[in-house]
């Protein structure tokens, strides 16, 4: 179990939250590389959201031809570069690669493919070119993934694109909400960079759309609106004492991370509720920055944890302690937390009951609610018959346009939060909707 | 008790794990150096005419993760003084005197291979090597593998030698003929000892994509050169055969050379018909080290088999090499596939519908990726079990009783053989083949 001292200087950040798939160098590429078999329809491409042709820009890879290979990543996945660093490839192509068969290492496919596609941003190759003027407009809202691939594939169609987005930087959770150690936010930034100098989209920055008035003007000004707006904060628990200094939203506790690094101070004691993905980052987080005791909390059994495995499995290898089958009551303290009241939960009848006659107190500094964003439901009904699901999220049809003709959508907004790769499916696919749309 | 001592056509070894004339043997340092890793003789870089060598000599052909699978040069042959090479000589007899040292030859005129088969006796030698072989560089000044590809020019010089000679002679043959034979034959009129091939073939491992010359490069340009390592040992196994089974070439010892690199290629050579072996990459790539893996993989398969010299073996594999009007049309094999170990990966489906026989299908179920031999297709090709990365996945099962037999010897004899294009007796006739518009339908 790793003991993480807390990072006081920008190198200690750095070592604390080491790289997880650092960049390949020449000769690991290469080796690598060599390993692929060349599978007849390969499975790989099958579970890969955006069908990337992995067999092909592996061989491209491996015959010295990475300009190729990087060309065959982004003409179908327009965050390919951060995508092969953050997507759960376990569960994804690398999880489908045929060597998990015969208990080989499967072909390390994010790797490969940000190795490639770093080659590219970093000598500022030039790919792509933005399509001939057609004339017509696009607004995005919201820099994320989802934006970002929209706007680059409507830009090869020859749209102008303008991205107005709320924070100031782009690329949404990519920089401000996924784990520090699996993207540094240079690497985030430097691919939307190379993009935007191939591609010219222009981004609005500090430019939240919140109002009727500010949608109305959109709606005039461009003949189709693409709403990647993700999702929203942190949801309010309800909970006694949810208002104490020291409890914070799991999305801001990262984003707060992200941008200050070791400039953050995690106290000793942390308590971070939830049992999905970002409760497991939340709590490596907090282990790597340094906090004595991080106990993660969850209303469930290890089981029913909605957190991949392997994500759990990093949590606890950097220090965090677990605790199943709790749910917090009440936060205690006096005007600052000092402790999560937790009673046990136990599965009566198949439904899992709080039993309020066994309850504790965790002491503690910090909580971190790790419970889920709210959406962002009150933008959506101020855009005139836009239909939302009863989960919040925007309906789409096959082509990612919404019941509102003008608006299509993607990412989380349509997904109720899944990760980079599907953002970027979805803006990709919703650029070509609109064209096929506007070329009716 | 196995016991690997060889007498080749006259050389005495401990062992017939062979230095092949080439950069390992340039010197008494590297063949001391080798003989104590266990190498039980060597053949001295080829000692001659007078030369000078370019810088940039290798080229390579690396196939996936493979380095030099295939590999050339243009060196010439020794650039070092023939003093030094002779007092060395001497030297490493001192030290091993039961090993073999041949020295490689290659001069021009009768007087040069007289005086000069006189200096490497006196040195000590036990035997020599003509290098007959050479396709670069000295071919231009008619002597190596110019002299391999004149049978009459190669008779002459053998016949000198062995006039001049007290010790045996090896005439080591180029691979750059129609017929091996003929060269072969004409060693053994001249009276040579024994025989050794493959040299190096010509060739030209690569261009380079920036400069526009073949590597190895030296200053723009290239020339051709001599190949070597892995990817020629089925040539060499192929030419060894061909004299192993020569009525008369086989008559003196062979020394097979070609792409050796492991105890199985040992063995292979040797049931060829080899009864020593020379090696020179390998050792380029991995040191005198390998030898190790040689010996003590080839001691195994001598204790498993119940050998006890390696001329209880030599030469098994030659009855089993025949002409192909002899094989049994009778006899056949059809794929089958293991489910348990397959991995989906469908290269056999892939390789069987593009480059076979289309007889492999796979399932309408895609999230089953196993595919099925459809047996009537299957004309026992091989393929798919060549291109399944699998430890025995694909395995192909005889489904002949085995009681019948014909060849196509025996059907010319009968006068049953398929005399026209459209004959009822041809191979093909009514064999499954898709309609060729299924190329446009079928999609998966
Ligand atoms: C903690 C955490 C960890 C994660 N880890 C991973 C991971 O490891 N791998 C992975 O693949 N995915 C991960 N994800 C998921 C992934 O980040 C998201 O699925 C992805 O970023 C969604 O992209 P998006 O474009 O739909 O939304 P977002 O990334 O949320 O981007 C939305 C953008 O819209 C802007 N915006 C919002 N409202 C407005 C408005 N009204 N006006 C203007 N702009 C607005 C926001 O500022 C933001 O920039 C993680 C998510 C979280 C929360
Ligand atoms: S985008 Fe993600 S899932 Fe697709 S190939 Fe790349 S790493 Fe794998």
């Amino acid at each position: 179990m790793a003991e993480y001292k807390r990072p006081t200087t920008k190198a200690e950040f750095d070592k604390n939250f080491k790289q997880k798939k650092p960049l390949m160098n020449d000769t690991e590429a290469y080796y690598e590389a060599s390993r692929c078999l060349f599978c007849y329809d390969a499975p790989c491409v099958q579970a890969c959201p955006t069908s990337i042709d992995i067999p092909l820009f592996i061989k491209q890879i491996h015959t010295d031809n990475i300009t190729g290979a990087s060309k065959t990543i982004f003409d179908a996945n327009w965050l390919g570069n951060a995508c092969g660093v953050v997507c759960p490839t376990g569960v994804l192509c690398e999880g489908a690669c045929v060597y998990n068969h015969q208990d080989v290492p499967p072909i390390q496919i994010g790797r490969l493919q940000n190795y490639a596609t770093n080659t590219s941003i970093d000598s500022k190759k030039e790919l792509f070119k933005a399509g001939q003027s057609n004339g017509k407009k696009i607004a995005v809202i919201g820099a994320g993934p989802a934006g970002i691939a929209c706007a680059c594939e409507a830009r090869t169609l020859g749209y102008d694109v303008d991205i107005f987005e709320a924070k100031e930087k782009p690329s949404g959770l990519t920089v401000y909400g996924i784990a520090p150690y699996k993207i540094t936010n240079e690497e985030v930034l430097k691919e939307v960079a190379y993009l935007q100098d191939q591609l010219g989209f222009h981004i609005k920055y500090n430019n939240a759309i919140t109002s009727k008035n500010e949608l109305a003007a959109l709606e005039t000004k461009y003949d189709a609106i693409f709403i990647g707006v993700g999702l929203g904060a942190t949801r309010h628990l309800g909970l006694d004492g949810e208002d104490k200094k020291g409890v914070v939203g799991a999305v801001e506790f990262i984003e707060e991370l992200r941008m200050k690094h070791h400039e953050v101070k995690v106290p000793a004691k942390v308590v971070v509720i939830g049992g999905g993905n970002t409760a497991m980052d939340a709590a490596s987080e907090a282990a790597r920055m340094g906090a004595r005791k991080t106990v993660l909390a969850y209303r469930n059994s290890k089981e029913n944890m909605g957190a991949y495995g392997f994500e759990y499995d990093l949590a606890i290898s950097a220090g965090v302690d677990s605790l199943f089958n709790v749910t917090p009551i009440a936060i205690v303290g006096n005007g600052t937390v000092e402790g999560v009241k937790f009673a046990k939960t136990e599965l009566i009848e198949g439904k899992l009951q709080t039993n309020m006659n066994n309850t504790f107190v965790v002491r503690c500094d910090l909580v971190i609610k790790a419970t889920g964003q709210a959406k962002q439901g009150h933008l959506y009904s101020l855009i005139d018959g836009l239909d939302i699901d009863n989960k919040t999220r925007i309906i789409i049809n096959n082509e990612f346009q919404t019941s509102n003709p003008q608006y299509f959508a993607g990412g989380d907004a349509i997904n109720g939060g899944a990760e980079v790769v599907n953002a970027a499916y979805d803006g990709k696919m919703a650029a070509q909707g609109i064209h096929n749309w506007l070329n009716k | 008790m196995i016991d690997l001592s060889i007498n080749f056509g006259g050389i005495k070894a401990p062992n017939p794990f062979w230095l092949a004339s080439a950069p390992p043997t340039n010197s008494g340092y590297q063949i001391m150096k080798a003989f104590e890793a266990g190498w039980g003789g060597a053949v001295w870089k080829t000692l001659g005419v007078p030369v000078v060598n370019v810088s940039s000599r290798y080229g390579s052909v690396n196939y996936r993760n493979t380095r030099m699978m295939g590999f050339n040069n243009i060196e010439l042959i020794t650039d070092r003084p023939l003093a030094d090479n002779l007092r060395e000589i001497e030297e490493v007899k001192k030290y091993f005197p039961d090993h073999a040292v041949i020295a490689s030859l290659m001069v021009e005129s009768r007087a040069e291979w007289e005086q000069i088969i006189k200096d490497v006796e006196n040195a000590g030698a036990d035997g020599i090597e003509l290098n007959f072989g050479c396709p670069h560089g000295m071919c231009e000044r008619g002597m190596g593998s110019a002299v391999g590809q004149e049978p009459d020019v190669l008779k002459t010089i053998v016949g000198w030698v062995k006039e001049a000679a007290n010790i045996p002679v090896i005439t080591k043959l180029s691979p750059n003929i129609s017929h091996i034979t003929d060269p072969g034959l004409a060693a053994v009129e001249g009276g040579t000892d024994s025989i050794s091939l493959i040299n190096t073939i010509k060739s030209i491992v690569g261009i380079d994509l920036d400069s526009y010359a073949p590597y190895p490069i030296v200053d723009g340009k290239g020339t051709n050169g001599g190949y070597c390592g892995p990817a020629v040992k089925p040539i060499a196994m192929h030419m060894l055969k061909d004299l192993a089974q020569h009525p008369e070439i086989s008559k003196v010892p062979l020394s097979g050379i070609g792409g050796i690199e492991t105890w199985r290629d040992v063995v292979e050579f040797i049931l060829l018909g080899a009864t020593s072996v020379q090696v020179c990459t390998a050792v380029m790539h991995y040191g005198f080290g390998i030898v190790r893996e040689m010996e003590a993989g080839l001691r195994q398969f001598m204790e498993d088999k119940g050998y006890n010299t390696i001329y209880d073996f030599a030469g098994k594999a030659l009855p089993n090499v025949t002409e192909w009007k002899h094989l049994n049309l009778k006899h056949k094999v059809v794929a089958e596939i293991n489910a348990d170990k397959c991995v989906g990966c469908d290269l056999c489906y892939i390789a069987c519908d593009d480059g076979a026989h289309q007889a492999i299908a796979l399932s309408d179920d895609p999230t089953n990726r196993i595919p099925s031999i459809i047996e009537e297709n299957c004309v026992g090709c091989n393929l798919c079990s060549l291109v399944c990365p699998v430890e025995d996945c694909i395995t192909m099962v005889k489904k002949d009783d085995g009681t019948q037999s014909i060849t196509w010897n025996e059907r010319t004899l009968n006068d049953d053989i398929p005399v026209s294009f459209d004959d009822d007796r041809a191979g093909g006739k009514g064999h499954f083949v898709p309609e060729p518009s299924d190329a446009l339908k079928k999609k998966r």
